[in-house]
């Protein structure tokens, strides 16, 4: 076979390779669940799944612009304030050697075990569910904003020594744009979690109508024993997961536009 | 340039006072076991707008005697004095502002077009929104041959050789006195280098400003500068004066004066540092 037959059907199979196995994997589950008998309150066939997801698609819509909306705050509050403690962390190492242990703690602690205890302090709510999402998802920004504000080019810092650039001015005009690429990186990690974390805690939310999101209705099906839906819901989550992280990897392309284009290079005359 | 320029360049070098004046500097890194003399009683001079090579092996200590004029090190004795000031890394804004660096790598900010990069010194001098620096830098960029349509554009869209160019138009954007250069020019290929070192050598003419220039290649410290100090474990070894005439012929890299010359200072450096 040559080159270019080879090229063209690589092409193809980029979009056409996640399709197939898609449909393998339908394929491959719903005999199994023919053939083995299984119950549908244990494992629905692929067909029944698709009925539920189309059933319950104005629902799930609404259930899923709700937690959208958590996850998508709580990113944003982990940005923010992420970032300003990556700051302080930046001016001060005495902060950051007293302070630093206090933010790992943020990252092993465990969210299903604190999310009750938030519960109790700020209610069924909306804030509650952002509170979560950002604690879990704080902590990769924090890390690389920290990163990135620390560990400047050495000849960049002499530059402005050599000007006696003020502290002001050395925090910003030389360490926030250099840590613009370490945020980027920070947010991406902490997409997926942040919508962990607004999931998590809609689980704990319960369905107490006062509230209703994507976890939310998870807890419903399941105590319903309704399994079909319960993975039509699942799907969801998968769907808003990816959609977060493809916005942050947006953002991220569009601040970083400056430090990777690298259209119309020429050569030195 | 025109010949009176020329000729204010060459009387200024023969004054006498000098205007970078190094006496018995020591400077050690690292304690105990590790303990390393990098500057060992080291004493230079150069005078004002005089083009002053530093020439030496790697690990001789010229980055760090650079740092050290710069203010950037504190050396642990000795005098350091730059335009009649003392130099320290807690010196004087008024001291400092006389002297300029280039580095090794044009350390561009990445996220400043050429323009912004270039505006970046008088910018943390507030400088920047008078008219005159606006006029002055303009005219450094068309100096270091940068087309008007390059001004707008990112160090990512630039060559190497047209960083460096950006890299010597942001050291000359304050009106620096003293120009420090620590092999500003390493990583470029042998056309490219000898293309700017003529560029330095009439931004320095014009500018009338005096230079330090560290590097290791021989060729290049005798085509652009007056004086060679060669350097050899952390002290001066040798002075040698260039004996050609400024400002160099198209040529000079080729004739049998300058092969001639290029053996005696190879002949210096390796004697220096047996």
């Amino acid at each position: 076979m040559n080159a270019p037959t080879n090229k063209s059907i690589n092409k193809w199979m980029t979009y056409l390779s996640p399709v197939l196995v898609f449909a393998v994997v339908a394929t491959v589950w719903h005999v199994v669940v023919v053939w083995l008998k299984i119950p549908s309150i244990i494992l629905p066939s692929p067909i029944a799944v698709m009925k539920a997801l189309w059933l319950e698609r104005l629902v799930l819509l609404k259930a899923s612009w709700v937690t959208l909306q958590a996850a998508a705050v709580g990113l944003l509050c982990s940005a923010v304030f992420g970032s300003l403690i990556a700051v302080v962390f930046s001016q001060s190492s005495l902060l950051r050697v007293a302070l630093y242990p206090y933010v790992i703690f943020l990252q092993t602690v465990p969210i299903v075990a604190i999310a009750p205890l938030l519960i109790i302090w700020s209610g069924n709510n909306f804030r509650t569910i952002v509170l979560v999402a950002t604690i879990i998802s704080i902590f990769p920004v924090i890390a690389n904003v920290t990163s990135g504000l620390l560990s400047i080019n050495e000849n960049l810092r002499e530059l402005f020594r050599m000007q006696s650039a003020s502290r002001w001015q050395m925090l910003t005009k030389l360490r926030i744009p250099a840590a613009v690429p370490q945020l980027v990186l920070g947010l991406r990690i902490s997409s997926g979690l942040a919508v962990i974390g607004a999931i998590v805690a809609e689980f704990f939310v319960g369905n107490s109508g006062e509230y209703d999101g994507l976890g939310t209705i998870m807890t419903a099906r399941q105590a319903n024993l309704k399994t079909a839906e319960l993975i039509a819901a699942l799907m969801a989550c998968t769907c808003l997961g990816i959609l977060l992280f493809a916005c942050v990897n947006l953002l991220g392309a569009t601040l970083l536009r400056r430090w990777t284009r690298t259209s119309g290079f020429e050569s030195d005359k | 340039m025109g010949p009176t320029l020329l000729d204010a360049f060459e009387q200024a070098a023969k004054t006498d006072s000098p205007i970078i004046a190094c006496k018995g500097i020591q400077l050690t890194f690292g304690t105990g076991a590790a303990k390393q003399k990098v500057l060992n009683d080291l004493s230079l001079e150069v005078r004002s707008s005089q083009i002053v090579s530093l020439l030496g092996p790697s690990g001789c200590g010229k980055s760090t005697l650079l740092r050290v004029v710069a203010g950037l090190i504190e050396p642990d004795a000795g005098e350091m004095m730059v335009d009649g000031e003392p130099v320290s890394t807690v010196m004087s804004k008024s001291a400092r502002e006389k002297l300029s660096f280039v580095f090794q790598e044009p350390a561009l900010l990445p996220w400043r077009n050429v323009w912004q990069n270039v505006m970046l010194p008088c910018q943390l001098r507030g400088t920047h929104k008078k008219q005159e620096t606006i006029d002055f830098v303009e005219h450094l960029l068309n100096l270091v041959g940068f087309q008007k349509s390059d001004w707008r554009k990112f160090p990512s869209q630039l060559s190497g050789g047209m960083k460096m160019r950006a890299s010597i138009a942001r050291a000359m954007s304050t009106h620096p006195t003293i120009l420090l250069l620590d092999e500003p020019f390493a990583a470029l290929d042998d056309m490219l280098r000898s293309k700017l070192n003529d560029l330095l050598l009439a931004v320095a003419m014009e500018q009338k400003c005096t230079m330090l220039f560290v590097t290791h290649n021989i060729a290049e410290a005798i085509y652009l500068s007056q004086a060679i100090a060669i350097m050899s474990q952390g002290r001066i070894a040798e002075r040698m004066e260039v004996p050609f005439s400024f400002p160099r012929e198209a040529g000079l890299r080729s004739t049998s004066e300058f092969a001639a010359y290029y053996g005696q200072v190879a002949a210096s450096l390796s004697r220096g540092n047996s």
